[in-house]
């Protein structure tokens, strides 16, 4: 009796739940309404399943427990009752099968007008290439991927030339128009999904699958990598803006086709040099850091990764926040250089001054350190020396109270905090591992260590 | 083949000889012992992936408060906690363990047919498991590529235990391999071999059928498992392109070109669904002796059951790339796998329906095993339901990846074989150890886990649903997830730790019942079934005393018409069946 | 009875009949060779996933076809002539001469050792040539077929020293049913040796 009462319990909670929870899909954003129909019937089918089969089993078993006397019926099968069982059964399947495919044939079936967008997946980052005015891809090839070619260009084809190239995790897409999106993978499994779509698919490396939509609904939403993709996977996020088509083209003109980037003249130190008199008088003659004046040392420091902050600190994404005084003097700092020419000039000559190892000024336990550093080492590299591809810059040898002062600003949500910066973003998450103070100085102490 | 001891006098008297304490509980050849030695060690190790899917709730439940919780960690521990959960537990325990003790004493054979292959088997599964544990103290730790182990990441940098942690982790699942193959051969053999006079196939109870086709898939299933596990050992540490195409690996070149990781997926999930029916059918077949032997009646439709697991395992070997509808294979696989895999739905919810069909005008005892009968048939109505989600292609890509997935495997391959392992170990216990496990600690053991699973899982679709993605070590903000996630995420956390203490309950039963329990009859459930009619009880090795058992009936003769019990003994001659009325006569009450 | 038949027969009805298999006490074959034909299934399930995989892996372009040593057709010579011995002792033993049968054994053993010094040769000889595992997948799954391959006969070989060991104990009842499954273990490896070898061959 009182499981029967406890099954009916479950029944009612379940039902309870399903129809009074706040979490349902999130409102969607593309056509794929018919995708929401197909999980409707389902609910509906199986819904009705569920309460009949079970308030059947809570009758039987109040019905016929066990009381003195009585005796089961002996019935070793019924060919009729069984064969109804069957064929309801079946029927309910078609129901919710022959919907469910005909949907799926249409997720199959790219339009004929559907414009085309690569999206590329790599540890653990988003980046994305429009075809240009040619409507063609150009090839690509992992072998000739570097620092200076990081969507691996091949220089020889010419449908790659006119191809634009987002090397940043924020992709815009004009409302209305069907897009196609052609999946690659630089290194692991990735999957591309934007939970108000609907629609997600794999990136396999080696292979391009495909999915397409249309966006139906303005908005930033949010890119989410859901294959395992190793163990910065959950900080894999990307922004999909979907705007009006004149929106849209004034974002993608921002960015460069392939042949602009690879005609863009190398940095000149020599004009650099002169540029660099301002920045001296705090970081340094020889950009080696002046901890007096809460400048970092900056040689020996990936030129793509300053050239990044640069535009972040002009752009007030970095050293916007009010609780960043230190990003605050650097801000009007950053935007004494005029354009994208200056900031490579001044890199350039940093990049000829001489590296040598900051000074430590921080004790811990290094071998404590050591234990936490085996997060950091994913993107950071073994000896701390920075990897390109997973953007994330030099750790070994830069100044350690630099290090803790950002560690600090990532946990406390000082930096990584502004909408834009999606690489900062990542690094909050990650920064949220190191738990208080003393583990920090046990982190860096190691890090001088290398 | 010098193990064939059987049919030799000699060794025939060998089995019977009195035996010291190392013969008799370590090197022991005898089911029984292997059995209890298979589940201990499957418990113990389960115990081991039960804490690791607490820091797993832990930190989803509470971020950022534990340090002792990194994101390597929270890797390494879904990937064991699969792992563990999946191969160690669930398929050893159900085959290994039930199918160990129970195929020989239902099929009235003395042993299996092989007992020195059946004792290797335990020690390699031992093996397996020591070689799975070292794994945690190798430097950089276990692997945590998840566990369906996916190339390329398993085997590259970015991953938890790409040193030692998958090498040891891919030569643990080989040696398990090694070890299910042994005790696999030797359960297929017996059944078909070394059933007593009279046991026909169809006279079989559906545990056995459960565990044998159960097991045949497990035999030709775990080959694929094999053979990916060989390939991707050689990808880690020869370097082949086996899987592995050409990839910038840390901003580097790897030297691998070529390979596909489509193809490991199809590989592994030829074997990962398969596993998926290796775990259930047992659980079918077991809940159906159950269900059967406590409302007193007849299992409905016994032939339909049959006919059943045979459909079952013949489609689960080809629903595989259901698990793989957004994983950039093919598009157009979509439409058969997922045709395939709703046409399985259909023998599955006959044997739900049958379960149901035989409670019903039954004579239903309130017993702990008919609680987690019931208990089972519910969460598995409800797992199996969600199910019809995720094989429906076009209904499966909002949800795949996402914490549905996670609630629909947990419900349908957690908690349903786990109450059917715990109404199980209620029911033969008493078999076992000669002694009945306590009812109340029963009861309330039943009713903490049963609405404790369902609070965790629940809400877990609702969540997915709303798009929370799984395998995520944090969420963060988000744009689509209302702002009470969080709160649930620590609701199901709590929930999750609940049931885990629950467990213990369980545990100190199963120890206080060894010593403090009721001194169990004979045949305490008035079952039928061969295993029950055993001279002694429990059963010493060799199971039958001089004569082996003949079997006159099927195993279902329960409440037959003009029979004065309510259950009539597979063993039982039609002329020595008491009769309720002594004027009656004819054997139409046992052909109904 | 077939096994339709079986499987649809209705087992309530009945009662008291005997029919079905009596386990105990029969001829130890029966259930060793189920196991064996079990086992059988088993490797051929790997030997074919292990096919399967090659055919597909086949289909990239870095793929470079390997130029198979030509010491693998005298191979396959001494492991057919090893499959005939063992068929031969197979056959005596059933005619009650053990100690011709034992001659057989050993030579079908010598043979299989033949066989398996010939596999490493023809591994040497590639490696020489420079055609190492990591270099190419073709490269790779010859020496996974061949290396898998030649692990089973090893494992066969073992069974067959404790043949020797029955023997030399002169417990003929038992060795003969085992010498008969040998050599339907030796047929059934020498037949996955052709497919893999025709397979390596034509590709």
């Amino acid at each position: 009796m009182a499981i029967a009462i406890g099954i009916l319990v479950l029944v009612v909670i379940t039902l309870l739940f399903h129809f009074m929870s706040p979490w349902w899909f999130t409102p969607i954003a593309s056509n794929w309404s018919s995708i929401d129909l197909t999980v409707d019937i389902t609910f509906w089918i199986t819904g009705f399943v569920f309460v009949v089969v079970n308030l059947f089993l809570v009758w039987v078993v109040i019905k016929y427990r066990h009381k003195e006397g009585r005796k089961a019926h002996y019935e070793p099968e019924s060919k009729k009752l069984e064969t109804w069982l069957s064929v309801i059964t079946t029927v309910g399947v078609v129901a919710m099968l022959a919907p469910g495919l005909w949907v799926y044939g249409k997720v199959t079936q790219v339009p004929e007008d559907a414009e085309v967008v690569e999206v590329i997946g790599q540890q653990w980052h988003w980046s994305f290439r429009f075809p240009g005015a040619d409507g063609v891809l150009g090839q690509t090839s992992v072998a000739v991927m570097s620092v200076d070619n990081p969507f691996g260009m091949r220089a020889d084809d010419p449908a790659g030339q006119d191809d634009i190239l987002i090397a940043d995790a924020e992709l815009h897409l004009p409302i209305d128009q069907p897009y196609k999106f052609v999946l690659r993978s630089k290194d692991v499994l990735h999957n591309f999904t934007v939970p108000q779509f609907r629609v997600k698919m794999d990136l396999v490396p080696g292979m391009s699958p495909y999915a397409w939509l249309t966006p139906t609904r303005k908005g930033r939403f949010d890119i989410m990598c859901e294959e395992l993709c190793g163990i910065a996977h959950h900080t894999m996020r990307g922004v999909l803006v979907v705007e009006d088509e004149g929106d849209f083209q004034t974002w993608l003109q921002g960015y460069p086709t392939y042949a602009e980037t690879a005609a863009r003249p190398a940095g000149n130190p020599e004009v650099g040099q002169a540029t660099y008199g301002l920045c001296g008088t705090c970081h340094g003659a020889q950009a080696e850091g002046i901890q007096q004046l809460n400048a970092p040392k900056l040689a020996g420091l990936d030129s793509w990764y300053m050239s990044r902050q640069l535009r972040n600190y002009k752009a007030g994404v970095r050293g916007a926040h009010e609780a960043d005084s230190y990003g605050a003097q650097m801000a009007p700092m950053a935007a004494t250089l005029v354009d994208d020419l200056a900031i490579d000039n001044v890199l350039a000559y940093i990049g000829t001054l001489p590296d040598e190892s900051a000074p430590a000024t921080i004790a811990g336990d290094a071998e404590h350190g050591k234990d936490l550093f085996i997060t950091c080492e994913s993107c950071h590299g073994k000896q701390g020396q920075g990897i390109w591809a997973l953007n994330a810059p030099r750790l070994s040898g830069m100044n350690d109270w630099y290090i803790i002062r950002q560690l600090d600003n990532y946990r406390q949500g000082i930096r990584g905090a502004h909408p834009q910066d999606l690489y900062g973003k990542q690094m909050g998450f990650m920064a949220r591992v190191v738990r208080d103070e003393q583990d920090i100085n046990d982190l860096v102490a190691y890090i001088n260590s290398l | 083949m010098a193990y064939v001891a059987l049919a030799d006098k000699d060794h025939e008297q060998h089995l019977h000889d009195p035996q010291s304490f190392i013969s008799k509980y370590i090197w022991s050849q005898d089911h029984k012992v292997i059995a209890v030695q298979y589940s201990l060690t499957a418990i113990a190790i389960g115990m081991v992936a039960l804490v690791l899917s607490l820091m797993m709730r832990l930190q989803l439940g509470f971020p950022d408060t534990f340090s002792f919780i990194t994101p390597d960690e929270y890797y390494q521990a879904i990937t064991l906690h699969g792992m563990i959960m999946v191969i160690y537990l669930l398929t050893a325990l159900l085959l290994g363990g039930f199918g160990n003790y129970l195929i020989p004493l239902m099929v009235g054979a003395r042993d299996m047919v092989f007992p020195f292959m059946n004792m290797l088997s335990y020690w390699v599964y031992l093996l397996s498991v020591l070689v799975l544990c070292a794994s945690f103290f190798v430097s950089g730790g276990p692997t945590g590529a998840g566990w369906t182990l996916y190339p390329p990441q398993a085997v590259l940098p970015g991953t938890p235990g790409i040193g030692g942690g998958i090498v040891l982790m891919l030569v643990s699942l080989v040696l398990f391999i090694v070890a299910f193959t042994m005790g696999g051969l030797n359960y297929v053999t017996t059944v078909l071999q070394a059933r007593c006079r009279g046991m026909t196939l169809m006279r079989m109870p559906l545990s056995v059928w459960g565990i044998f086709v159960a097991t045949i898939l497990g035999l030709l299933a775990f080959p694929a498992l094999l053979v990916t596990g060989i390939m991707l050992l050689l990808d880690a540490v020869l370097g082949t392109s086996f899987f592995m195409p050409a990839i910038l690996s840390m901003g580097e070149q790897t030297k691998t070109a070529g390979g596909s990781p489509i193809l490991f997926q199809h590989l592994f999930w030829f074997f990962g669904h398969p596993e998926v029916y290796i775990v259930a059918l047992p659980a079918f077949g077991v809940i159906s002796d159950l269900v059967s032997v406590h409302a007193r009646k007849n299992i409905f439709g016994y032939r339909m059951m049959v006919w059943a697991i045979l459909a079952i395992g013949g489609i689960s070997f080809i629903v595989w790339a259901h698990h793989m509808y957004v994983s950039g294979m093919n598009p157009y696989f979509g439409f058969f796998f997922a045709t395939t895999t709703l046409i399985i739905a259909i023998p599955t919810a006959l044997k739900i329906y049958n379960w149901v069909l035989t409670l019903w005008r039954g004579d239903i005892r309130m017993t702990v095993p008919m609680f987690f009968v019931i208990g089972f048939i519910f969460t598995f109505i409800n797992g199996g339901l969600t199910g019809l989600f995720l094989g429906n292609v076009a209904v499966d890509i909002p949800l795949s990846d996402t914490y549905f997935v996670v609630g629909h495997f947990h419900m349908v391959m957690g908690v349903s074989p786990i109450l059917v392992i715990f109404g199980a170990i209620y029911h033969w216990y008493p078999k076992i150890t000669g002694r009945m496990l306590n009812d109340t600690m029963g009861k309330i053991h039943f009713w903490l886990t049963l609405f404790g699973t369902y609070a965790i899982y629940l809400p877990m679709h609702y969540l997915g649903i709303q798009g929370l993605p799984r395998r995520y070590y944090a969420m963060g903000d988000t744009s689509f997830l209302d702002e009470s996630t969080q709160a649930m995420n620590a609701g199901i956390s709590v929930a999750a730790l609940f049931v885990a203490v629950v467990q213990l309950l369980f545990l100190f039963n199963l120890f206080w019942s060894l010593f403090k329990g009721k001194r169990a009859e004979k045949n305490p459930w008035k079952a039928t079934t061969l295993e029950w009619q055993t001279p002694d009880n429990p059963p010493v090795h060799g199971n039958w005393g001089p004569e082996l058992p003949v079997v006159h009936r099927w195993a279902y003769d329960y409440s037959v018409p003009g029979a004065a019990r309510d259950y009539i003994p597979q063993t039982m001659a039609p002329e020595d069946v008491p009769r309720a009325d002594d004027s009656y006569h004819g054997e139409e009450g046992e052909h109904q | 009875m077939s096994f339709f038949r079986k499987v649809t027969s209705k087992p309530w009805e009945h009662a008291g009949e005997l029919e079905g298999i009596h386990g105990d006490f029969q001829p130890v074959s029966t259930a060793s060779r189920t196991g064996l034909v079990m086992f059988l299934a088993v490797v051929s399930s790997m030997f074919l996933l292990f096919i399967v995989s090659y055919y597909t892996r086949m289909q990239s372009a870095d793929w470079e076809v390997l130029k198979d040593p030509r010491i693998l057709w005298f191979n396959t010579l001494v492991l057919v002539l090893a499959s005939v011995a063992m068929q031969m002792a197979s056959n005596l033993s059933k005619r009650d001469k053990p100690g011709r049968a034992s001659l057989y054994l050993v030579g079908g053993t010598v043979l299989t050792l033949v066989f398996i010094a010939g596999q490493v040769a023809a591994w040497e000889q590639l490696l020489v040539a420079g055609y190492y595992a990591a270099s190419n997948p073709a490269n790779a799954f010859f020496y996974l077929f061949t290396g898998l391959h030649a692990l089973h006969l090893v494992g066969g070989i073992w069974f067959l020293v404790r043949l020797g060991i029955k023997l030399r104990q002169h417990d003929y009842v038992q060795a003969k049913q085992n010498v008969a499954l040998c050599a339907t273990y030796w047929h059934y490896l020498l037949l996955v040796w052709l497919v893999l070898f025709a397979l390596l061959l034509r590709t």
